[in-house]
């Protein structure tokens, strides 16, 4: 019976071709023709030079004479410190604000609890805050309110709505929904529901997620102030405008420290929570 | 007391899963819903305190028609009715006392949900339920550090701390191993018997039925096909509820009759959608 079904014949077995994960054999090359057109195209565009290569290493090696040993001169140091504790400061304002303000959206951008209109309205909020690069971001606010931290803090917070509402929104979404009957079947208002069955749930998560945002908000805030959103970027890039390639090593140094300090303290927090 | 009228449950998938059901339960009386896999058993007791919508039909609650009520009234409504489940979907991360007390929700405003601000008398009440279902101790316990069958404890706490006017159990024993559902099946009884209440249990283990209830009511592909003291269910009843199916009696005989039966695609279908 499966001789008579089998459509190919005794002598056709012999050969055997993995079937394509494209349409068909012609589409596949076609594609990879299209893609090795464009790899040449952007090699031709952007000037990639390997010559280029061996004479920046000559220009280099003197940079890196000047700058050795690292600046941490007195005089330096109030500087670094008083962007540090700007960065820092501005990362974690940012965190917490940025979380508070993430809250409401995290429930409304949540398919299984959110009525559809709020649902569509967060997820738009979602798509146009993870649009944008935080520098970008860091432009519009320092033309708007003016240089300086406050800049760097909305800038972050309206990165960490973006991020950890739509991480926490997705959370949302895969818990169990039986455990929410039960306390729908006593009577329970839906923002009862959201308290005593959704938020117990994902606590752990939003712990975690908060953690890893702060992190992440630190070393951005680090950078931010190339921008003139505040913080030790500032003084990183006025350094290197000035040629003062010492300082400028002594701040690379410095974030260095402060981004491995953030690392470890998050992995021990979210160790900790989940 | 419960008067249910033609009710009808068709879902989305085009599933029929109830064909007009009608039925009365009065007083205090037990009664047990059986059948078969798929038979529309749980969509029954959903469709009660509307976790699942019915699409036709009516049901009563004394002078109240629960199918006629907007979400308000039907919060109001739902404050009287005690659910136990399956799964006994207790909020894993919450105390014992916090599972309890949710039993309460109904009746204190949000922010003192949030702030766990229950009046005096709720928690004294917890504290005695969960003495009478044999959990004080383990109050300040998470709920997930607990076995099944004490999980399935504070579940019927939970539900008696709404002060009830009828309980309705989802399928309460298939998640227990065969001793714990008869504790759990003798502690129901109990309590209904106790705070003078009628209780509705879907259960498709047979003898804990016939062991524990007064009255059966036998489902079969969303028809009532048996309505009875338990003494009228004999073997000819049996076999017009299970249609010939082996009649799952115990576990290991459940397990058995899945494998023999298990042919009726579409009926497994149905009580995935049930669930």
């Amino acid at each position: 019976m499966a001789t008579e079904q089998n459509s190919v014949s005794e002598k056709q077995k012999g050969t055997w071709e993995r079937p394509s994960t494209f349409y068909n054999k012609y589409t596949k090359y076609a594609l990879y023709v299209i893609i090795i057109g464009f790899f040449a195209w952007s090699f031709i565009g952007t000037g990639f030079d390997v010559e280029r290569i061996l004479q920046g290493y000559g220009e280099l090696t003197p940079v890196i004479g000047i700058a050795w040993p690292p600046n941490f001169e007195d005089r330096f140091l109030s500087l670094y410190f008083q962007g540090i504790y700007e960065s820092v400061g501005m990362a974690f304002l940012a965190t917490i604000g940025g979380v508070l303000i993430s809250i409401p959206f995290a429930f409304m951008g949540a398919r299984n609890i959110a009525p559809r209109p709020l649902y569509y309205f967060a997820r738009g909020i979602f798509v146009s805050t993870r649009s944008f690069h935080n520098l970008i971001v860091g432009i519009v606010f320092v033309t708007a309110v003016g240089t300086g931290a406050f800049a760097g803090i909305l800038t972050f917070m309206f990165s960490t709505l973006g991020y950890w509402a739509k991480l926490m929104a997705e959370d949302i979404e895969d818990i169990a929904g039986n455990k929410l009957d039960s306390i729908r079947a006593v009577g329970a208002s839906p923002l009862q529901i959201l308290i005593y069955a959704v938020v117990p749930q994902v606590m752990p998560r939003a712990v975690g997620l908060t953690i890893y945002r702060w992190d992440s908000n630190i070393r951005g805030s680090i950078i931010i102030g190339i921008v003139g959103a505040g913080g030790i970027g500032l003084t990183l890039i006025n350094s290197y405008r000035r040629y003062e390639y010492d300082v400028t090593l002594a701040i690379l140094l410095i974030i260095i420290a402060i981004v491995l300090v953030g690392e470890v303290a998050s992995a021990y927090i979210r160790g900790k929570v989940q | 007391m419960l008067s249910i009228n033609n009710l009808k449950k068709t879902y989305s998938t085009g599933d029929e899963a109830l064909k007009g059901v009608s039925l009365e339960i009065s007083g205090n009386e037990q009664v047990a819903i059986i059948g078969p896999s798929g038979a529309g058993k749980s969509t029954l007791v959903q469709c009660i305190n509307r976790l699942t919508e019915p699409t036709e039909g009516d049901v009563y609650l004394g002078d109240r028609e629960l199918t006629k009520l907007n979400k308000s009234e039907l919060r109001k409504a739902r404050r009287r009715i005690g659910m136990i489940f399956q799964e006994y979907n207790l909020i894993d991360r919450l105390t014992v006392m916090e599972n309890t007390l949710s039993g309460r929700l109904g009746y204190v405003s949000t922010w003192d949900a949030f702030r766990r601000n229950f009046p005096e008398e709720d928690i004294k009440y917890a504290y005695e339920t969960l003495d009478l279902v044999g959990m004080e101790e383990f109050a300040d316990d998470r709920a997930d550090e607990l076995s099944g069958g004490q999980r399935q404890r504070v579940g019927i706490a939970r539900a008696l701390l709404q002060r009830p006017d009828i309980l309705l159990a989802d399928e309460p024993t298939s998640s227990l191993d065969p001793e714990t559902s008869r504790i759990v099946m003798e502690l129901l009884g109990d309590i209904a018997e106790r705070e003078n209440i009628p209780i509705l249990i879907n259960i498709h283990e047979v003898h804990l039925a016939e062991e524990h209830v007064d009255r059966i009511i036998g489902l079969t592909k969303g028809e009532v096909v048996f309505d009875g003291p338990v003494e009228e269910l004999d073997e000819e009843s049996k076999d017009v509820i299970y249609r010939g199916e082996q009649i799952p009696d115990d576990a290991a005989d459940m397990a058995h009759s899945q494998a023999t039966v298990g042919s009726d695609v579409t009926d497994d279908m149905t009580e995935r959608t049930d669930a």
